[in-house]
């Protein structure tokens, strides 16, 4: 009591004092200027936290469900960012101006559809398969013509497409490392943990709070927040029989290479079985037949994960390093089946290109391009009737397109029955079933970073593989990056409970960075490979005609470019200078 | 000042003077304040209330009330806010935080999610950290040390107007 009276004595003195002086005015204008700039710059902020993407949304998971989930919705944000970009620069560059200045849909053979498929092209079923018209579009690579430069801009399509091709893996390799670099800078900085529960308790709520939702986030958050910080402290805490757990530790690893060794032989053997199948002719089989080896992959999917969840319960780690075992044990895992299917394709492409033969004299004959001692004159033939050579290029793209279709179906599919159904029985047949459903079994799912985590690397692995020969997979992973933002956002929220022990993820992503940096690496080898080695169909694409992809890149010298310029560029493109220099950016 | 007599007197218009020369004894009682839309989501309204309360019913006078908007406001000093801060702590009074005032402070801010013994350790660990003088309870000496180095403490608490 006596305080505020000194204190409301001091007001007094002041306002008094401002009363008889003369820069009253003046200091009252300052004090205004200060709370506005003050409220304004708290606005600002606001603002600003508003305007990113999705951020409501993430800090809500964050306080209901902890750090470690939400980093994975800043991860889904962070990859489509970087799916737009290349989404811009695909469609951008390489598919508008092909269907605003290319030659339009059939004029040549490339661009249309056979005449045999003509009845069935516009099915949806077709469609579906991408196949039929979607099969003939800007979608894939071989509607692209190799002519050198299109419309009235001569734009050079066949230089565009490869150096977006190159571009975009190029562009994702930059800004992989650069944000590895920059998280790894913050790491560094470090935090004054000496009075973290202390902070916790006294400096946690925010007063200026008056929306009862917001309030009720608050109370989610900072529970969250204390039990991370339990959990960090029980770990902290831990006594441990260093032999026993020893013993189990090296027990469970030789069970996860069991699981892997099992898996691996099985996917072998599926697909030698497929190979034979495919020799005797897929007619005489029904659907399991043809499907064996995607069926068997996204089985091997679904069972091994909760397989290694079981075996890393032997291994009494704290739950961020059990995270991460996990996370590497499931990534062994699909890299195999990786493995296997661009085998599978491999050996597809050689088996299609073993039918060239007989097409290059036709088409030869057709395009005009006969030797100088012929007299045959060009043949004239609808562009529908003209028989084609395979196209494994376009192939390719749709096995990648088809591939990434269902793998979005499946998991969203299994959001919905294995998330939301699952939360429906238990919800409501919780009053006429024996047992308790929501303690025992099934109760409700905990959200699995692990598995969404490394499907999100996966998808992206696969996108970067399939790019260069569909310049429509950009698109369709923004588009299914952006819903499944919003449906796995509703799912968590709706149907998944937070984890038993939450833990604080680590500060930055960085080991998502690093297995993302992994995939990027493994996903350009084949790409790569095929632009340096495989000759390019001759009949579809940009580079048909040509001996090799990077060919284009000689030819643009010579015609475009002056001479000297050609001979520098032949100089750096030593591979002895490149390697260093790459090396040395990296 | 006229600005909060003004939110003072429409709480409770037909109480409340509109003249206050002649310094008449009026109090408004915890209810209407607790319901004032700046303290309706805090959970330590009823403590805040109390501890800025002549007579520590939970009272407030006019004076009490601007006393206690001036302290909430972001104008007013750091060392100001703590003080208040370890009054508001306090719920037992006796000038020290001790492990039921710990107790019950973590209650309110998680709205009792946490079991038992997970309130014991956070406790205990509290007091492991803040405590200077061994006395198994914080002092205000120990309070504003720990407030001292705590980096949001300006940001986020006691800045409601």
């Amino acid at each position: 009591p006596s305080f505020s009276r000194e204190a409301q004595l001091f007001v007094e003195k002041f306002e008094g004092a401002l009363g008889k002086g003369k820069g009253k005015k003046f200091y009252a204008y300052k004090v205004m200027m200060t709370k506005k700039w003050m409220k304004f710059q708290r606005d600002f902020e606001n603002f600003k936290t508003a305007c990113i993407p999705w951020e409501m949304k993430i800090k809500e998971i964050e306080s209901h469900f902890g750090s470690s989930v939400a980093s994975y919705f800043i991860f889904l944000r962070w990859m489509y960012g970087i799916n737009m970009i290349l989404f811009g620069l695909t469609f951008g560059l390489v598919m508008v101006p092909e269907a605003l200045m290319g030659k339009p849909y059939g004029s040549l053979p490339r661009k249309t559809v056979p005449r045999a498929e003509e009845a069935t092209a516009m099915n949806f079923a077709t469609l579906w398969d991408f196949s039929g018209f979607a099969q003939y579009s800007v979608l894939f690579y071989g509607y692209y013509n190799n002519q050198r430069t299109i419309g009235w801009l001569k734009f050079r399509m066949p230089l565009s497409y490869f150096l977006v091709g190159v571009g975009t893996i190029g562009y994702s390799f930059i800004i992989v490392i650069r944000t590895m670099a920059r998280n790894a800078n913050e790491e560094g900085g470090g935090d004054d943990t000496s009075f973290n529960f202390s902070w916790k308790m006294f400096t946690s709520w925010d007063y200026l709070i008056g929306n009862p939702e917001t309030a009720d986030n608050k109370f989610a958050s900072i529970t969250t927040s204390f039990k991370e910080a339990i959990v960090e402290e029980q770990e902290s805490r831990k006594e441990e029989n260093i032999h026993l757990t020893r013993f189990l530790r090296v027990l469970a690893n030789f069970l996860a290479l069991c699981t892997l060794a099992g898996s691996g032989y099985l996917i072998f053997f599926v697909v030698r079985r497929s190979q034979k199948f495919a020799l005797e002719g897929l007619e005489n089989y029904g659907w399991w037949e043809r499907n064996e080896v995607n069926m068997v992959m996204s089985l091997l999917g679904m069972f091994c994960p909760t397989l290694f969840d079981v075996i890393s319960s032997l291994e009494n780690y704290h739950p961020r390093i059990a995270l991460r075992w996990q996370l590497g044990r499931i990534f062994a895992l699909f890299l195999g089946n990786l493995y296997t299917f661009i085998i599978a394709l491999m050996d597809e492409i050689n088996l299609k290109a073993s039918y060239l033969l007989p097409f290059t004299i036709f088409n030869i004959l057709y395009n005009g391009t006969i030797p100088e001692n012929s007299t045959a004159p060009p043949i004239q033939v609808d562009p529908a009737d003209v028989p084609r050579g395979p196209c494994w290029e376009t192939m390719v793209g749709q096995e990648f397109v088809r591939l990434t279709v269902s793998d979005t179906m499946t998991t969203y599919i299994t959001i919905l029955i294995g998330d939301f159904l699952r939360a429906v029985f238990v919800r409501f047949f919780n009053y006429c079933w024996c047992w308790d459903l929501e303690y025992g079994f099934p109760s409700y799912s905990e959200f699995d970073i692990s598995g969404n985590v490394l499907g999100l690397i996966f998808n992206q692995g696969m996108i970067w593989m399939g790019s260069f020969y569909a310049p429509c997979l950009p698109a369709i992973n923004v588009f299914r990056l952006h819903t499944s933002m919003y449906l796995q956002c509703w799912a968590v929220m709706c149907c998944n409970v937070p984890q038993e022990r939450v833990f604080k993820a680590s500060r930055s992503n960085n080991f998502y960075m690093a297995m993302l940096l992994f995939i990027l690496f493994l996903s350009t080898l084949p790409a790569v490979y095929t632009i340096v080695s495989i000759p390019p169909s001759f009949d579809c694409g940009p580079f048909s005609g040509k001996t090799r992809m990077f060919e284009v890149i000689s030819e643009t010298l010579e015609h475009d470019f002056p001479s000297w310029f050609g001979k520098v560029f032949g100089y750096a493109s030593n591979p002895g200078l490149i390697l260093p220099f790459i090396l040395l950016m990296v | 000042v006229y600005r909060l007599h003004g939110r003072y007197h429409e709480m409770a218009p037909n109480v409340v003077p509109m003249d206050y020369t002649k310094d008449p004894d009026v109090k408004l009682p915890m209810q209407l304040i607790i319901n004032m839309p700046e303290l309706k989501e805090n959970p330590f309204k009823e403590r805040i209330v109390e501890s800025f309360s002549e007579d520590g019913e939970g009272s407030l006078s006019f004076n009490d009330f601007v006393d206690m908007f001036s302290v909430l406001s972001e104008m007013a000093p750091r060392e100001l806010k703590a003080i208040y801060a370890f009054k508001i702590y306090d719920f037992n009074t006796d000038n020290f935080i001790c492990k039921a005032d710990l107790e019950k402070t973590l209650n309110k801010l998680t709205r009792e999610e946490l079991t038992a013994e997970e309130i014991t350790l956070v406790c205990e660990k509290v007091i492991e950290e803040a405590d200077m003088d061994g006395d198994g309870k914080l002092g205000f000496a120990d309070f504003e040390n720990m407030i001292s180095k705590a980096p949001d403490f300006l940001r986020y608490c006691f800045n409601c107007v």
